[in-house]
């Protein structure tokens, strides 16, 4: 199959509360193809989360999409009726959140929980679901998978608990799956485990990922593509190793530079100034102007995309790049 | 980003824009004002037995009586206006209300910071006796203790607190509790300040705002419940009457039509509790976090 | 599971023992002992010969564990105004108000659950919005005012309805109820009704509120993200996530339906419990009023135990006693 499985072009959601627009997400496109494991990266606020909901479709009111569109397999999403949307939903995209003690329910046993995503999509016998289930969870590396559906969610560990919402988003094969900081609530030694797990997964089943993170070292080690966001807008494009040697924006110099692993020993954490704006009251043109060491009097109007092969930046004053070589 | 306003100055902006609450809080100043003012705004004076004529008695609304006005809700059963009581009535309700929240609140709000600050032992004592009381129905506890100790203002008003204490003391310890374990008490107790000063200067100024919300719930449960046993024949002596004994009064002549006598001093306290609830509602929807978009 | 029922039994007896020894030395420290076993005006030869009697010269330990063992033989004494046993007295008239307080509860809930599950899940629409603020009048408006009104309505004004009474009633298991029969039911309704109407509005605000805060989580939204129908999330999940919150206010409010019972059945004159304890409060018969605060908590109780179970059946993690 040629082209990307899945095509988000302008994406732009808003919400829209008493106390104004909240221009959540504000003209995102990128491209996944089959496979590919794409990492999203900003601090909070930023809009990755809402980007992630509103490739679902899961944006909660006050929200909607109000521009953009989103092709997943050649259909476009955004224009689907409610029905059609579900259908899709779990079945060629799902997603995955971040505590899993807060997305599967107590109540129910991992079998029940399981079988009931399954119903949703396909007409399944009792035997032929808990197999299917079975051999998932053991697919996400669950031992005992059979007598575990028996068992309640508050009977797993966090990382064991994560693997079974793993479990779930894969029960139909989905061509992407969407996950938000999928280990960010657990231990850092069963963080990578899941990390490798998700890499192998993807690789096995042909799975393209959406690894929304704020964590760029975590991301930087499964993602084959990474995509920067900034209140509402991605700054940056491009491949990992390319953008993390050779960053354009100031904002992915600074995040990279942050990092501890990069900081010298004895020498404090290097920061990036300023907090993230308030998305209520944007400043006029670039909204990391009032941060960046490098902003002129030009960073007031808004920068578009410049696209170089296969990475792009939102930026009049790029980084690594000799001066005046902008567009 | 902050326009200077003060907290008290923002509530009031947002509540301001729930009209249906601002009506209520109208409504409930001007009751309490009618009965502050009872003496001067009635037309009569219905336990001055002086002005009081059995021939003006179970009269319907519009009736003019012998004292030459007309009574505009018609009389009770004594031949008092009905309006009139119905003034002194409030007063009598809307006093009990206050005075048995005050009390409450202050005994309540007392034990359950005392448990939060103290913990260990008293702690786990006061709030067992809380949440065994908590469980057992205000009515239940109000009825055994008036009828152990007799009728009468004080003991009503007992009555009504032991009911409702619990209800502080709980909401007291869990802001306490929670105020308790953050940083800046702790720091504030290794300075050389008394204990106390730190409870009244920090912990008690963050437990307000939901002991204001339970105070306004409970003032008009307070009022509910002196109805209720007034109505029953347990509540204040018949020199006092509240509304609940006028309604209770008038209750034998509903079934011939007479039904001024009961519905009117009803309606007046439906008005007075509703409005105390809608209030309280919106003061609670301000103050819950969680509800804020 | 055996270990968390007998520590919750084990709770309740040692309830049931506190409470007993608060309503002992309640009435024998409030009030004067005698007083519980004899009429206020009897001569002063019979108190004497009664305090002999009874042994109430005795110490006060003593008469406690007399007081325990007449009530473990079912001995609560014997009423002064109706001149027989106390418990028969109270057994009589609990068919009453058992019938009363059940169908009140159970519809209450069935009916409040419903709407609230509604209100909570489409908040803005008026039908919600309507739902609402009725709720806000079941809540606030005292129950014996509701029905005073349901009497105007229903029976002064359109006669449908009997303003008070039981109906006829039919036996079952040796017991007389009256909803069997259609006399009866028509005397049952207004009651039911007036007893409900709190219930109700609570049961509404709370599965309101319940909803919308379940519907905001992330279960429901992974839930969604698996393409589960709302219909199925509402069956599957909403349902059982709401139903711990219901039912521990559902026992909650079963003790205060049955104190409310007390009002109700005095505007309604329907021949309980409730009736009897009003009545008896009026007249000073005070073995009634003790052996019914004993019932009372007896039935607390009860009720708390009960729930205790059904939790431990529902939830899961209560099963394994989890800390997980």
């Amino acid at each position: 199959m040629s082209g990307p499985v899945l095509s988000v072009t302008n994406l732009t959601t808003h919400f829209f509360t008493r106390a104004g627009v909240v221009k959540a997400v504000d003209g995102v496109s990128f491209d996944l193809a089959k496979g590919e494991i794409m990492g999203l990266v900003g601090e909070s606020g930023s809009g990755k989360t809402v980007t992630g909901f509103s490739l679902l479709g899961l944006v909660d009111a006050p929200g909607r999409i109000v521009e953009g569109s989103v092709k997943l397999n050649g259909t476009e999403l955004t224009t689907l009726s409610n029905t059609d949307l579900r259908d899709r939903r779990g079945r060629e995209i799902s997603m995955i959140f971040q505590d899993p003690i807060a997305t599967l329910n107590p109540m129910l046993t991992i079998g029940q929980q399981m079988k009931l995503a399954l119903d949703a999509h396909e007409r399944l016998s009792t035997r032929a679901a808990l197999a299917r289930s079975a051999e998932l969870l053991e697919q996400v590396g669950i031992p005992s998978a059979a007598a575990r559906l028996r068992a309640y969610p508050h009977e797993f560990s966090g990382g064991m608990r994560q693997r079974v919402a793993i479990a779930i988003a894969l029960l139909h094969r989905p061509a992407v799956i969407v996950a938000d900081e999928p280990t960010t609530a657990l231990d850092v030694s069963i963080q990578a485990q899941i990390l490798y797990q998700m890499r192998d997964l993807a690789a096995e089943t042909g799975t393209a990922m959406i690894w929304i993170s704020h964590d760029l070292a975590v991301v930087s080690s499964l993602a084959s593509k990474l995509a920067v966001m900034y209140a509402g807008r991605i700054v940056e494009q491009g491949p990992t190793a390319t953008l993390l040697r050779d960053p354009r924006h100031p904002y992915t110099a600074g995040l990279i530079a942050s990092l501890p692993a990069m900081a010298k020993p004895g020498t404090p954490l290097t920061q990036i100034p300023g907090t993230t704006p308030s998305l209520l009251s944007l400043p006029p043109g670039c909204p990391f102007a009032p941060r960046c060491t490098e902003a002129t009097d030009r960073c007031s109007t808004d920068p578009q995309m410049t696209l170089d092969d296969d990475r792009g930046w939102r930026c009049f004053h790029p980084v690594g790049l000799p001066e005046g070589a902008t567009a | 980003m902050s326009d200077a306003s003060t907290p008290l100055r923002r509530f009031w902006v947002e509540f301001r824009e729930n009209r249906i609450a601002v009506v209520a809080l109208i409504v409930v100043v001007l009751m309490i004002l009618l009965a502050l003012f009872a003496s001067i705004v009635s037309p009569q004076n219905p336990y001055d037995l002086a002005n009081l004529s059995l021939m003006d008695s179970r009269r319907p609304p519009g009736f003019v009586g012998s004292g030459g006005y007309t009574h505009i809700l018609g009389t009770d059963p004594q031949g008092r206006d009905l309006l009139s009581a119905i003034f002194y009535g409030l007063r009598i309700s809307i006093q009990i209300g206050l005075a048995a929240g005050f009390v409450s609140l202050t005994i309540g709000t007392t034990l359950g910071i005392l448990a939060a600050y103290v913990g260990g032992r008293v702690e786990a004592l006061i709030m067992r006796m809380v949440d065994l009381q908590l469980s057992f129905p205000a009515i239940l506890l109000a009825l055994v203790i008036v009828a152990l100790l007799g009728q009468g203002k004080a003991q009503l008003i007992g009555a009504l607190v032991a009911a409702q204490y619990a209800y502080f003391a709980r909401t007291a310890y869990g802001a306490a509790k929670a105020e308790r374990g953050k940083d800046y008490i702790e720091a504030a107790l290794a300075t050389p300040l008394s204990a106390r000063l730190v409870v009244w200067r920090h912990m008690l100024p963050n437990c307000t705002p939901p002991l204001i919300v339970v105070a306004t719930v409970q003032i008009a449960n307070s009022i509910s419940l002196e109805a209720t046993l007034s109505f029953l024949g347990l509540g204040l002596p018949v020199t006092e009457p509240s509304l609940g004994m006028l309604i209770s009064n008038g209750f034998p002549y509903m079934m011939s039509g007479r039904y001024w006598i009961s519905v009117y001093p009803g309606v007046a306290l439906i008005i007075l509790i509703v409005a105390i609830n809608i209030v309280g509602d919106q003061v609670r929807d301000q103050f819950n976090p969680r509800l804020r978009k | 599971m055996l270990g968390f029922i007998i520590q919750r039994f084990m709770q309740a007896v040692v309830v049931m023992a506190v409470m007993s020894v608060i309503v002992f030395f309640g009435v024998y420290a409030i009030g004067n002992p005698i007083d519980i076993v004899i009429p206020p005006d009897a001569t002063q030869d019979i108190r004497e010969e009664a305090i002999r009697r009874l042994g109430l010269d005795r110490p006060l330990y003593e008469q406690y564990f007399i007081f325990i063992t007449n009530l473990m033989q079912g001995d609560l004494g014997r009423s002064f105004v109706y001149n027989m046993p106390v418990l028969e007295l109270i057994g009589g008239r609990l068919p009453a108000t058992l019938e009363l307080v059940l169908i009140s509860v159970i519809s209450a809930t069935v009916l409040g659950v419903s709407l609230g599950i509604y209100a909570g899940y489409r908040p803005d629409s008026w039908i919600s919005k309507t739902i609402m603020a009725v709720s806000v009048l079941g809540f606030s408006v005292p129950s014996f005012w509701v029905g005073l009104i349901l009497i105007l309505a229903f029976a002064v004004n359109l006669g449908w309805l009997p303003a008070g009474g039981r109906g006829e009633t039919v036996e079952i298991w040796g017991v007389p109820w009256s909803f069997p029969t259609l006399d009866g039911l028509s005397h049952i309704v207004l009651p039911a009704v007036n007893l409900a109407l709190f219930k109700l509005a609570m049961m509404i605000r709370l599965a309101r509120a319940g909803t919308r805060e379940i519907m905001l989580t992330d279960t429901i939204k992974f839930a969604r993200a698996a393409g589960l129908s709302e219909a199925t999330i509402l069956r599957r999940h909403l349902l059982k996530l709401i139903s711990i919150p219901i039912i521990t206010v559902f026992g909650l409010e079963l003790g205060s339906t049955l104190a409310f019972a007390v009002v109700t059945e005095t505007i309604f004159s329907w021949p309980g419990v409730g009736k009897l304890i009003i009545d008896s409060i009026a007249v000073l018969d005070r073995p009634v009023m003790v052996a019914y605060l004993i019932l009372v908590a007896f039935l607390f109780v009860t009720i708390n135990f009960v729930i205790d179970l059904v939790f431990a059946l529902i939830d899961p993690r209560v099963r394994h006693g989890a800390s997980a």
